[in-house]
């Protein structure tokens, strides 16, 4: 795992706790809760968090992010309070507010019902 | 006492039916993956706890989902579906166009009738794949996009979707696969090579060479067990039998009222008892007449027979689609379809009668059935 979520292992001094929202179809995939609490190492970047994300449930591999190229999938939106992060560059450093865990991380299905 | 469970794959999620051997009463579970497109559910015929279903949507891709516990529990298996090295880079779009080959879903899983751990998905854009470690790992069976006609192939409206796999357990290494609109092709040795089985389809109208080997718009295939050899198709337009496994066709469509259609069955223990639900044309998916009927021949084609008690005669517009009709193995053989508004469709008298299991699902994709012991 490149910068890593931790699940179950030892944690890396510095790794920092982030909040990551998933929507109620994702929530279900995995198992998991609406917010999903996870540890980054290393600088806080849409990568690195997505990674965590994807190490800690695996399911949700290529539901995201396309498989090969790591692009966003197209009705998959990211935001941080209301900043839409979607186009912005992966490896691009997120708010401190989101390294420090007071703003989530959101992962929003886009509006595209027709 | 025996049951039958009915895995229904709709619009917006799978449902499970479940039913004891009268076929009268049904318990309906779901939805499983709510929102989610699933296009197929199927059970493992050498475990029966095992269903592995296919779930898509616009938003979060594809997810193939395997329970080892009769659907109380799921699980996303290896989701790593990889367009093998050395194929064709492209197909043919809609307009003629090259366009790449790129994986959207699978549209049909078939289980090995005998090992639990294999399994074979049809996928979008046509390709086939095949697990060997229940699902963990997929890799495309490439020989069979290594067929000469593969950079010719065209989509048919739903896709260029691989939609139906026939393993026969009398001949194992045989594979028989269709694609919309690409047609029938078949293999010998367990996928290593393969061959168009589409002598004697005729698309006038649709290609420039009615008779040609590949781009004919095969909806479904279905066969008894017993007869690999004997295949019957429902093709976009004309019903079809082959009695030599494909390699060549003819059309036994006979007195249907129309030879349009999706879905196409064979009875469990009559194997030249067939099923279909004819619809009206390629730009009216609805029964002739809004009257909803499905179509028994007891002659292998050729001359058929309307089945209507119990189904609706009048200002019935739904469709039947080509994965939604099932039979079952009990001793008087049950027939299954679902519909696109939502309905399915129980004969437990090999279609002689019919009834409601379930009224208002979403909009249903697939239909399969297990005989539970």
């Amino acid at each position: 795992m490149s910068a890593g979520a931790v699940s179950g292992g030892a944690v890396s001094a510095g790794a920092r706790p982030v909040r990551l929202h998933l929507p109620a179809q994702l929530r279900e995939l995995a198992g998991a809760p609406a917010e999903v609490g996870l540890l980054v190492q290393g600088p806080v970047t849409q990568r690195t968090v997505l990674d965590a994300l994807e190490a800690l449930h695996p399911g949700l591999v290529g539901t995201l992010r396309d498989r090969r190229t790591g692009r966003r999938r197209a009705f998959v939106r990211f935001y941080v309070g209301e900043e839409d992060l979607s186009n912005a560059s992966p490896d691009d450093l997120l708010p401190e507010a989101v390294a420090r865990g007071e703003l989530a991380y959101v992962v929003v299905g886009a509006m595209a019902g027709g | 006492m025996s049951g039958v469970r009915l895995l229904v794959g709709t619009r917006k999620g799978g449902f499970v039916l479940t039913s004891d051997e009268a076929r009268r009463n049904w318990q309906v579970q779901g939805p499983f993956f709510a929102g989610w497109e699933v296009y197929h559910m199927a059970a493992s015929p050498a475990a029966p706890e095992r269903i592995w279903a296919s779930q898509s949507n616009g938003w979060f891709g594809q997810v193939v989902q395997r329970s080892d516990d009769a659907g109380r529990t799921w699980a996303a298996v290896g989701n790593d579906f990889h367009y093998a090295d050395g194929g064709p880079a492209d197909h043919l779009f809609y307009d003629g166009t090259p366009r790449p080959f790129e994986f959207t879903r699978v549209w049909h899983i078939e289980p090995s009738p005998s090992d639990p751990d294999v399994v074979w998905a049809g996928a979008q854009d046509a390709a086939l794949f095949r697990s060997g470690d229940g699902g963990m790992t997929w890799s495309e069976v490439a020989g069979l996009r290594a067929h000469p006609s593969a950079a010719g192939w065209q989509p048919g409206a739903g896709g260029l979707c691989l939609h139906t796999v026939l393993l026969s357990p009398l001949e194992p290494e045989r594979l028989v696969v269709a694609i919309s609109a690409a047609g029938v092709f078949r293999s010998d040795d367990s996928g290593g090579t393969w061959k168009a089985a589409n002598r004697g389809l005729s698309s006038g109208g649709v290609l420039a060479d009615p008779d040609a080997e590949v781009g004919h718009c095969v909806h479904h295939l279905a066969a008894h067990p017993s007869r690999p050899e004997t295949i019957y198709m429902q093709k976009h337009w004309d019903v079809m039998r082959s009695d030599d496994g494909g390699w060549n066709w003819h059309e036994v469509s006979g007195d249907l009222p129309s030879d349009f259609g999706f879905c196409i069955g064979v009875h469990a223990h009559e194997p030249e008892t067939v099923y279909v639900v004819p619809i009206k044309s390629d730009s009216e998916h609805y029964p002739p007449d809004g009257r909803l009927a499905v179509y028994r021949s007891r002659s292998g084609g050729g001359e058929w027979e309307p089945l209507t008690r119990g189904l609706p005669q009048e200002h019935c517009y739904v469709d039947v689609l080509r994965d939604a009709m099932a039979v079952d193995t009990l001793d008087e053989c049950g027939v299954y379809f679902g519909t696109t508004g939502g309905q399915v469709y129980v004969s437990a008298d090999g279609g002689d009668n019919w009834a409601c299991a379930a009224r208002d699902l979403p909009a249903v994709l697939s239909v399969e059935a297990q005989v539970l012991a």
